[in-house]
């Protein structure tokens, strides 16, 4: 009989101790560690808010977190509206339309991989297949990688290309809107657009919201891409903030100032998820769906 | 105003499958016409076609004195109401009925005019204010007709409108609607209404004029109590009147130069007014028809010689005004409408006297169903 009181605690125990070690602690440690200096060969010396006083003098800082920002806010919308675009268009009633779908998912699974990263690294050197298929219709070769203008687009790009996982959601929410509603609207006289932009896109705020939030999160902490194609480079044109996280905490072994900047990292997603939060009430409905 | 006129229309879907058999109907101006059939008669798919939401692969519509087939719905000057109500769920009751009338260019006064002038015909101009989720079924549904009154329609279109509505609110908004018909009519404005019901009350109840539909094909069109008293064929005579007619199987024969209905060991008398018609189908299988209340209780009708049948009771329904008892007789299942008033109190289970009144009959050829004794 008491055990059938722990039952249920046993049942979750492994994933417990999962998120006490390896959640839970480092979360404690990092930000126990963000005041202090810690090379890992010695204890950790307590150095109050040094670490965080010294980032704000660091132009590679203030670099990273500009290039992230820009990042963020470009990859972010372009990424949706993509998402959506394509949502949208498999929406349609037309042949082949299950097989377009599982085609377009396939780069988010795969999107995340190093294997992809390598892979863009490939398409885009200078002697890549972009460059042979631009080179086709006469246009010089671009150095998408070498050149800091293209490099960040690049790697933007990589990002927007895995659209598909937003898009899957949105197709889901998409699907959820009664057929109803848009023959009404036509026989209201709403043309195409208006009907997308006065009864579609108002009723799937929601789920543009939940998208945009995790993209939002997503973003800012984005690494694969640009640590494998361009490292950073060139210039530090791609010198996205998580980045700039890892070399000073792996490479120069400054745990303390890298655990500092993890945590000024995740201060800004959280300003910006709570604006995001705080702007709902003027843009999301959430009258549709119950039907 | 205009009349709707359906030329021969089909509708055959890229599959092969034809729902829609070439239907030719006149709707005439102000009319109030209901497209009435069970599931799957293709009248939903025959309204949207007038509506233009569905292409049709044959035929032509005209509404007015203009051929439609190529017009967009929001240009044939119609308006439809849908069964699921289809309100825009993230806009508020009045911007649900303005949104049609912003993409007209209508000014806002007139808009505004025009909403709460419909608002107040049904009642809802405290609710102009609210989301559709904020409504019951009954109110969203007023809302969904108000939106269709603002667009001062020719032609308005109900797709089964009161089927998601509870029995008693139906009741309510059958005879709104029905008001409504008259209202416009009465103030010069009168609209034509096609109303689609699987419902054969809503059909009888509501209907100027009333289509019955069976797998895309019209089986009659007439007023309600025509289809009620001449039913075309057998189709018609069970599916409209509830309860439905008894059709059972039948042979016609002659006797002592007098026509006979024989059903199992029974045999009925035809009147001599019923007989004339049919006598080619003497010594013939034919369907006979009969109407619950034309099969009465002995003691009503003590007079008669003939025509008498005893039933076994199986169940008996009843209604406070009415009875019905439902009776084997021959291997046929009958149900009779009774007036409790009138007769003894019937014991469940047991054997009783009926009286057919076969002046009121019908019988049908027994291969096409066409009814031979109008």
């Amino acid at each position: 009989m008491k055990l059938k009181k722990y039952e249920g605690v046993i049942y979750i125990l492994p994933w417990l101790v999962g998120l006490m070690i390896f959640t839970a602690f480092p979360f404690i440690a990092s930000f126990l560690l963000s005041f202090t200096n810690y090379n890992l060969m010695s204890a950790p010396s307590f150095v109050g808010l040094d670490n965080y006083r010294t980032m704000f003098e660091n132009e590679l800082f203030k670099k990273s977190i500009t290039t992230t920002f820009i990042y963020v806010f470009v990859t972010v919308p372009l990424k949706l509206s993509f998402a959506l675009f394509i949502a949208y268009i498999l929406n349609f009633k037309i042949k082949g339309v299950n097989f377009f779908r599982t085609a377009y998912y396939l780069p988010s699974i795969l999107g995340g991989s190093v294997a992809i990263a390598v892979l863009w690294r490939f398409l885009f050197s200078d002697s890549g297949l972009i460059n042979l298929i631009i080179g086709f219709f006469g246009i010089s070769s671009i150095s998408w990688l070498g050149n800091p203008r293209y490099a960040i687009f690049t790697i933007s790009l990589l990002r927007v290309w895995q659209f598909g996982s937003p898009m899957v959601i949105f197709l889901a929410a998409l699907k959820n809107i009664p057929e109803s509603l848009y023959e009404a609207a036509r026989i209201d006289g709403a043309s195409k657009v208006s009907i997308f932009f006065r009864i579609t896109l108002p009723l799937i705020t929601p789920i543009v919201f939940f998208n945009f939030i995790m993209q939002l999160v997503q973003a800012f902490q984005e690494f694969n891409g640009p640590y494998i194609i361009t490292g950073g480079g060139p210039l530090y044109s791609t010198y996205l903030f998580p980045l700039y996280i890892y070399d000073n905490a792996f490479k120069y072994f400054r745990m303390g100032y890298g655990s500092a900047l993890s945590w000024f990292l995740f201060i800004i997603i959280m300003i910006f998820t709570l604006i995001t939060f705080k702007s709902e009430k003027y843009w999301v409905h959430y009258d549709g769906g119950d039907e | 105003m205009a009349e709707v006129v359906l030329k021969r229309i089909e509708k055959e879907y890229p599959n092969g499958f034809k729902a829609v058999h070439g239907i030719d109907l006149e709707v005439k101006d102000g009319e109030f016409m209901v497209f009435v059939g069970p599931s799957g008669c293709s009248k939903s798919t025959t309204l949207r076609m007038i509506a233009g939401l569905e292409d049709i692969t044959g035929g032509e519509i005209w509404i007015g004195d203009r051929c439609v087939n190529e017009v967009p719905p929001k240009d044939r000057g119609i308006a439809m109401v849908f069964q699921n109500y289809a309100l825009y769920p993230h806009m508020t009751a009045y911007n649900n009925m303005a949104f049609g009338l912003k993409f007209q260019k209508t000014p806002k006064d007139e808009i505004d005019k025009r909403v709460r002038d419909a608002a107040e015909k049904l009642e809802i101009t405290d609710l102009l204010d609210r989301k559709p989720k904020e409504m019951s079924g009954g109110q969203r549904q007023r809302v969904a007709v108000g939106r269709a009154i603002v667009r001062k329609p020719e032609v308005f279109l109900f797709d089964e409108p009161l089927s998601n509505l509870d029995a008693k609110l139906r009741v309510s908004m059958r005879v709104r609607i029905s008001q409504l018909h008259q209202q416009l009519k009465e103030e010069g404005q009168p609209a034509t209404m096609i109303y689609v019901t699987h419902d054969q009350v809503e059909a009888m109840t509501m209907g100027d004029r009333i289509c019955v539909l069976k797998f895309g094909e019209i089986m009659q069109v007439d007023t309600p109590l025509n289809l009620y008293n001449k039913p075309a064929n057998k189709f018609v005579a069970g599916f409209i009147g509830a309860p439905a007619m008894n059709i059972v199987e039948a042979e016609l024969i002659s006797e002592k130069d007098k026509a006979w209905l024989k059903i199992g060991e029974f045999t009925f008398l035809l009147p001599e007014e019923k007989a004339s018609k049919v006598k080619n189908y003497v010594g013939k299988k034919v369907w006979f028809g009969i109407r619950p209340e034309n099969i009465k209780s002995f003691e009503t009708n003590p007079n008669e010689e003939n025509n008498y049948a005893t039933g076994e009771v199986s169940v008996v329904e009843q209604m406070g005004n009415e009875e019905f008892v439902y009776f084997y007789m021959a291997g046929n299942q009958f149900i009779s409408r009774l007036n409790p008033e009138k007769v003894k109190q019937i014991s469940l289970r047991g054997s009783y006297k009926f009286w057919f009144d076969l002046s009121k009959c019908h019988l049908f050829d027994f291969e096409s169903e066409e009814n031979i004794s109008l």
